[in-house]
């Protein structure tokens, strides 16, 4: 995309957001959403070619599952048991293969709050 | 509505909730809803508890007529469970409350989580009985040999109690997140949705449910949408609505056919080929559907907009709000913080005259229709004197901000208000912040 927009320089001499370069400024006036969808795929390159399609749909559908393997988890213990094993990731409620689950990730049934509701707790 | 100088004029009536910042998980509100009446405001949390608010109306001849919404009572109406065969963590979260119209002494509701939904009774008890034959004021059983004279037991007041008990447990019927539960008016049955399907049931029948809409793919790879909201006609018993997140909305008519999966009418706006981006398909999705109470208009809530549908007129919406506008360049980062994904609830007032919906930093936005007037409103503890007005917000978009205003840059996308609820027939608001409940009404002059 060539660039017709000239970098805009701040007082204090820095390079505003140097993604927006890329962008024309007509572009950018006339449509911001495209604007943001370049921004975005600056950003993640391989973002999805279905937008909003499955991955979102699947993500949704799958909420609240939660996978432990008890043979999973000794075995993997046995083989590294002189290394770290790897923990678990931000979304531990992924499966991915090379995860091993730990008994902190085990599915634990949360005990429901047996205090009153801070709403009732005023007249 | 409108004060002197043709202005709504809304005030400060109550707030509940805690005042520390540190909020816990179960305490952010998921839900509130008023009765039919509007005497009863009910709100549901993530914890799973239900706490119901009664209206008492001071004197209504005073001139400054004040209604005070008061705690009624609370329970706890869902717990969280693990379903050990799926692997399934199964919030308490209360996703829903649709209250029943009152029918005898006591009120009913149904909650629901993600699974399961359940139908309380509440019901008031004033009176106890006294004067057994048998039995002890303390409960202890008489010798019935050392009774000499019999008694009538008579009934004597005691202090108001207020009782929760579910008397139904519809379980087992969704396989994924149930979003939407919807009484009809024939008060018999009522609708339940999830992602993919639709069930209806008989209020008395909890072992059995009709898939009355069911739009999952035979090969799940093909999926391309899910249900977002459901809800049956106001009058007609045989229609109901559910949205979806490709942005239609499709009327079936349960005459036509036991299995609705195909519609009667399909709402959809075509999109201008141009404005495709990554993003239209997410901020089309519609979070909310709502019958206008008249049920010949629709209402739709997608991430940007508030649309209005005339039940005639399928290919575009007659009326169209824009609610924050001003989010259309900051689409990138709300993709990546997830507020894209946030799922604002509308409604009507009672005459179907204006409506509201939720935004960001607070701020909740009203649309009078026919006047064509729309006003932003800030629900905070700053604006929490009694009787004290609302003074309306802006958000400066570019250039110079004026005083008072407040850029765009400075929102706070914490503070969501995702629920919102009128009074059936006053002009009473309910605002549900993250974890406090806001009582607004207009000013009476």
């Amino acid at each position: 995309m060539q660039c017709s927009a000239a970098p805009r320089i701040t007082s204090g001499g820095q390079i505003e957001n140097p993604l927006e370069h890329w962008l024309s400024i007509t572009e950018k006036n006339a449509n911001p959403v495209k604007a943001e969808e370049a921004k975005l795929k600056a950003k993640y390159p391989g973002l999805g070619q279905k937008p909003g399609g499955s991955d979102f749909l699947m993500k949704r559908l799958q909420k609240g599952q939660k996978y432990f393997d008890s043979g999973d988890y000794n075995m993997a213990k046995a083989k590294v048991k002189n290394k770290q094993l790897p923990v678990a990731g931000p979304e531990k409620n992924l499966v991915t293969g090379d995860h091993i689950p730990t008994p902190q990730d085990l599915p634990r049934t949360r005990k429901s709050s047996l205090v009153t509701s801070k709403l009732a707790g005023q007249i | 509505m409108a004060g002197p100088g043709g202005d709504m004029q809304w005030c400060f009536s109550q707030v509940k909730g805690a005042i520390d910042d540190d909020v816990a998980e179960a305490d952010i509100i998921s839900t509130v809803e008023f009765n039919h009446t509007g005497e009863l405001l009910a709100t549901g949390d993530k914890g799973g508890r239900v706490v119901i608010f009664q209206q008492e109306v001071e004197n209504k001849n005073l001139p400054q007529f004040r209604s005070e919404y008061n705690v009624y009572s609370t329970f706890q109406s869902h717990e969280p469970e693990f379903d050990y065969l799926k692997s399934l963590e199964i919030e308490e979260k209360i996703n829903k409350i649709r209250w029943l119209p009152q029918k005898n002494a006591a009120q009913f509701l149904l909650s629901t989580n993600d699974k399961t939904i359940k139908l309380w009774k509440i019901s008031e008890r004033d009176k106890r009985p006294e004067g057994y034959n048998l039995k002890e004021e303390d409960g202890r059983y008489r010798d019935p040999n050392t009774i000499t004279a019999l008694r009538v037991p008579v009934l004597i007041p005691m202090d108001l109690m207020v009782e929760a008990s579910p008397r139904r447990v519809f379980s087992n019927a969704h396989t994924y997140h149930i979003n939407s539960v919807s009484v009809n008016s024939d008060d018999e049955t009522y609708l339940s949705a999830d992602d993919l399907r639709i069930n209806l049931w008989n209020l008395e029948i909890t072992d059995r449910s009709f898939n009355i809409v069911d739009i999952k793919p035979a090969n799940m790879e093909e999926l391309t949408e899910v249900i977002t909201a459901a809800e049956f006609h106001p009058h007609q018993c045989n229609t109901f609505v559910y949205s979806s997140s490709k942005g239609t909305i499709r009327l079936c008519d349960m005459r036509a056919s036991a299995l609705c999966d195909k519609h009667s009418k399909l709402f959809e706006e075509p999109e201008n080929p141009s404005n495709r981006s990554f993003f239209s398909e997410i901020i089309s999705s519609i979070s909310d559907v709502k019958f206008s109470h008249n049920g010949r208009y629709l209402m739709t809530r997608d991430y940007l907009s508030v649309k209005i549908w005339d039940l005639n007129m399928e290919n575009r919406p007659v009326e169209t709000y824009q609610v924050h506008e001003y989010l259309r360049n900051k689409l990138c980062s709300l993709y990546e913080n997830d507020c894209i994904f946030d799922k604002f609830e509308c409604c009507w007032n009672g005459n179907d005259s204006v409506v509201m919906t939720g935004s960001y930093n607070n701020f909740f936005r009203m649309f009078e229709r026919g006047q064509r007037r729309d006003a932003t409103l800030e629900a905070s503890r700053e604006n929490s004197k009694p009787l004290q007005v609302l003074k309306p917000r802006k958000v400066c978009t570019g250039g110079k901000r004026k005083k008072d205003e407040i850029s765009v840059d400075s929102l706070d996308f914490n503070k969501k208000i995702l629920h919102t609820a009128w009074h059936p027939q006053d002009n009473i608001i309910a605002v549900a912040t993250t974890n406090n409940l806001y009582i607004f009404q207009d000013k009476v002059n």
